[in-house]
């Protein structure tokens, strides 16, 4: 509640409203309904049951009709509000529908059939999760598979990345060596050359290692990241060079002053890089989608995609799997989201 | 063995991490630690240098260099394999029929129809989103620097859609403008008709416009703030002794100092925007039709998912939209040069 009277009090001079000040909260308050409410309604829609998806209009929550277990009926039946024909209301089972006349039984009284006119009836709603939405799919679907395809992808990249990219940061940071220039401005090079104009090619390196629908075409072309290599550079310039003389001393070899000292002290980089490979990995779309033609092999991306392009697209399994798709993201993002907005205005990369 | 210095830190397991890790990591220093000392005796110190650069550089290598010599290969030979040495050499047939129209303003007077569609379409994408991510992204930055309350959390408000991945951003937005979607029951509510977003081509180019400025409005806002918090405090304190009106010290003072912000930001929209894909062939599938076919759509179906693979061909385009991305990423280094600092 005090953030609220504060934020309500805050504006350009103290102790007096002005236009901009009003017009910046009502500006911010649009954002937040923009920017946070489709995923908010993604994730509503997500526990509605099938039925409820395709009521139109859509309802807020997610509601479904109440259902009964009525004796001599194996099935629960649904319960309806009827206007009976002297203008009261009974709360009714459906049996059946015949036409425009619905069979129906009071729940405390099975043995009497009451018929009805449909339009008398009104279903009785009530606030329901449909968490089979979610569970269904791990069960049913290659769902699981995708998951974990997704999860190996993100790992397995992300450790290679980290040590690979460490290593040459380590040495284009320490070291003093001919052809150094020559190193930098590859890596400044490859900054250039996204993978959307060398998808063929890449496709080719691929083929000829014989790793098309293997999960490691997608993790190795990617691997070596040059903003990796600079944001790693960057941070271990500035690392004691005493410290690395005084190991050297000491007799230690240049792979332990790499892995001992300088790997320790480079974590704030190597966390920052860790986030940024996680995300890219887990969001990557196109490279996947030219290499991964299994279905056994998609990532949950991918898996996704072709999800939703089949002629019957399934709403209420799709949200839910999208749910489960974006919840990593969202939880690194409520935990790290300071540290994730300085380290992209200060590397202004994403 | 020797250890480190004690200046250095014992733990090697950095910040902290639970034993459980650290003891196979140093397991498996000590085992990669016996080959790497052996080189070293041969090679010495200073050469060391190249054995760490050596993994980084053979994935460059292989993924990148020698890649972007195959595409050149790649564009001046025809056939439908994938092996070089079996595709023969056509010149620059392929640039030749890529480029095979009766007027460049008329995709249909084109040969290849698809890619000039293409072209088209992702032009008139990349002026509008680009327009409308720097005004968006420019005011949201200027008010995010405001005397505000609570400006971390509107902060991460704005950058939450940057961390979704495209699928997720399209699919969300799919089912807000599916015929019996959101929108529709608010357009219905307020008594209009129904639309079909997604199928009209206007809407359909209006809403990937929305859609991508949606997803990537709070990385390009991120930039312009950190611009906006770097110009000095008494600049505006100097105005405002000075009584100068507010709009007169954004137009004098902010938008000045905040150029080279705006130049970075304009030309990484457009690399960006030249490259789209992801978002719009998730929501649109470049339909209805080719309303929505992007350059990159184009090279990926040309290349993979057509009937016949035509990798020639989707090597030339690809050449041809790797010349438009040098020339911008040239304009970005000018500009980032210019700025100071990268």
């Amino acid at each position: 509640m005090s953030l609220v009277t504060k934020l309500a009090t805050a504006r350009r001079t103290p102790g007096r409203w002005h236009w901009t000040d009003i017009a910046a909260y009502a500006y911010l308050a649009l954002g937040v309904v923009l920017m946070f409410g489709p995923v908010l309604w993604l994730a509503m829609s997500s526990f509605k049951t099938q039925a409820g998806l395709l009521e139109f209009p859509p309802s807020l929550l997610p509601m479904s009709q109440k259902e009964v277990v009525v004796t001599g009926h194996p099935q629960p039946l649904p319960l309806f509000t009827v206007t009976m024909p002297d203008g009261s209301t009974r709360v009714l089972a459906q049996v059946r529908r015949i036409g425009i006349q619905a069979q129906m039984v009071d729940p405390a009284n099975p043995a009497e059939t009451i018929r009805v006119a449909i339009d008398k009836r009104v279903p009785v709603r009530e606030f329901k999760l449909a968490t089979e939405n979610y569970t269904e799919p791990l069960e049913r679907f290659a769902f699981t598979r995708f998951l974990w395809n997704s999860v190996f992808v993100t790992v397995v990249a992300t450790i290679i990345t980290l040590i690979i990219n460490s290593m040459a940061a380590y040495a284009l940071s320490i070291y003093e060596f001919r052809g150094k220039n020559t190193v930098m401005l590859m890596v400044i090079g490859t900054l250039m050359i996204p993978i959307t104009i060398i998808l063929v090619p890449v496709y080719l390196v691929v083929t000829e290692l014989g790793l098309v629908n293997s999960l490691w075409a997608v993790i190795l072309p990617g691997a070596a990241t040059p903003t990796g290599v600079f944001l790693l550079r960057q941070y271990m310039l500035t690392l004691p060079r005493d410290l690395i003389e005084a190991a050297r001393m000491d007799k230690a070899s240049e792979w332990q002053i790499y892995w001992r000292i300088v790997m320790p002290l480079a974590m704030p980089a190597l966390a920052v890089l860790a986030i940024f490979s996680v995300m890219w990995r887990w969001n990557e779309f196109l490279w996947p989608l030219a290499v991964l033609t299994k279905t056994e092999s998609y990532t949950l991306q991918i898996g996704l995609n072709a999800f939703q392009g089949e002629l019957q697209t399934q709403w209420h399994y799709l949200l839910a799997m999208t749910v489960v798709t974006l919840l990593p993201v969202a939880l690194v993002f409520v935990f790290l989201q300071r540290f994730i907005t300085t380290g992209i205005a200060n590397t202004g990369m994403k | 063995m020797t250890g480190p210095t004690p200046t250095a830190p014992r733990r090697d397991d950095g910040a902290g991490a639970s034993d459980l890790i650290a003891a196979p990591l140093a397991l498996l220093s000590r085992l990669i630690d016996w080959p790497m000392r052996a080189i070293q005796r041969v090679i010495g110190e200073r050469r060391m240098a190249y054995v760490f650069l050596l993994p980084n550089l053979a994935f460059f290598g292989l993924f990148v260099f020698v890649p972007l010599i195959i595409n050149v290969v790649f564009s001046v030979t025809g056939g439908a394999a994938l092996f070089p040495s079996q595709r023969p050499y056509v010149g620059a047939g392929q640039y030749a029929y890529l480029f095979d129209c009766g007027s460049f303003l008329d995709p249909n007077s084109c040969r290849e129809d698809h890619f000039w569609r293409g072209v088209s379409n992702t032009a008139r994408f990349t002026l509008f989103q680009v327009t409308a991510m720097v005004l968006f992204s420019l005011v949201t930055a200027v008010v995010l620097n405001m005397r505000i309350r609570a400006r971390g959390f509107f902060r991460a408000v704005y950058f939450f859609p940057v961390l979704l991945s495209p699928v997720v951003v399209a699919l969300t937005w799919k089912w807000i403008l599916q015929r019996d979607g959101l929108l529709n029951a608010g357009i219905t509510s307020l008594g209009g008709e129904r639309i079909l977003f997604l199928v009209d081509p206007s809407w359909a180019m209006f809403w990937i416009v929305f859609v991508s400025i949606w997803a990537h409005m709070g990385f390009y806002t991120l930039i312009l703030l950190a611009g906006l918090q770097a110009i000095p405090a008494d600049l505006y304190e100097a105005a405002e002794m000075d009584a100068t009106p507010r709009w007169r010290t954004f137009w004098r003072i902010t938008l000045p100092l905040l150029w080279p912000n705006m130049i970075v930001v304009i030309v990484l929209a457009l690399i960006k925007g030249v490259q789209t894909f992801d978002e719009v062939f998730v929501l649109t599938g470049g339909g209805p039709g080719t309303a929505t076919l992007m350059v990159v759509h184009y090279i990926y179906e040309t290349a993979f998912s057509n009937q016949v693979q035509n990798f020639g061909l989707a090597a030339a385009a690809s050449v041809v939209l790797g010349v438009v991305l040098f020339a911008l990423t040239l304009a970005q280094l000018a500009a980032s040069s210019r700025k100071g600092a990268a």
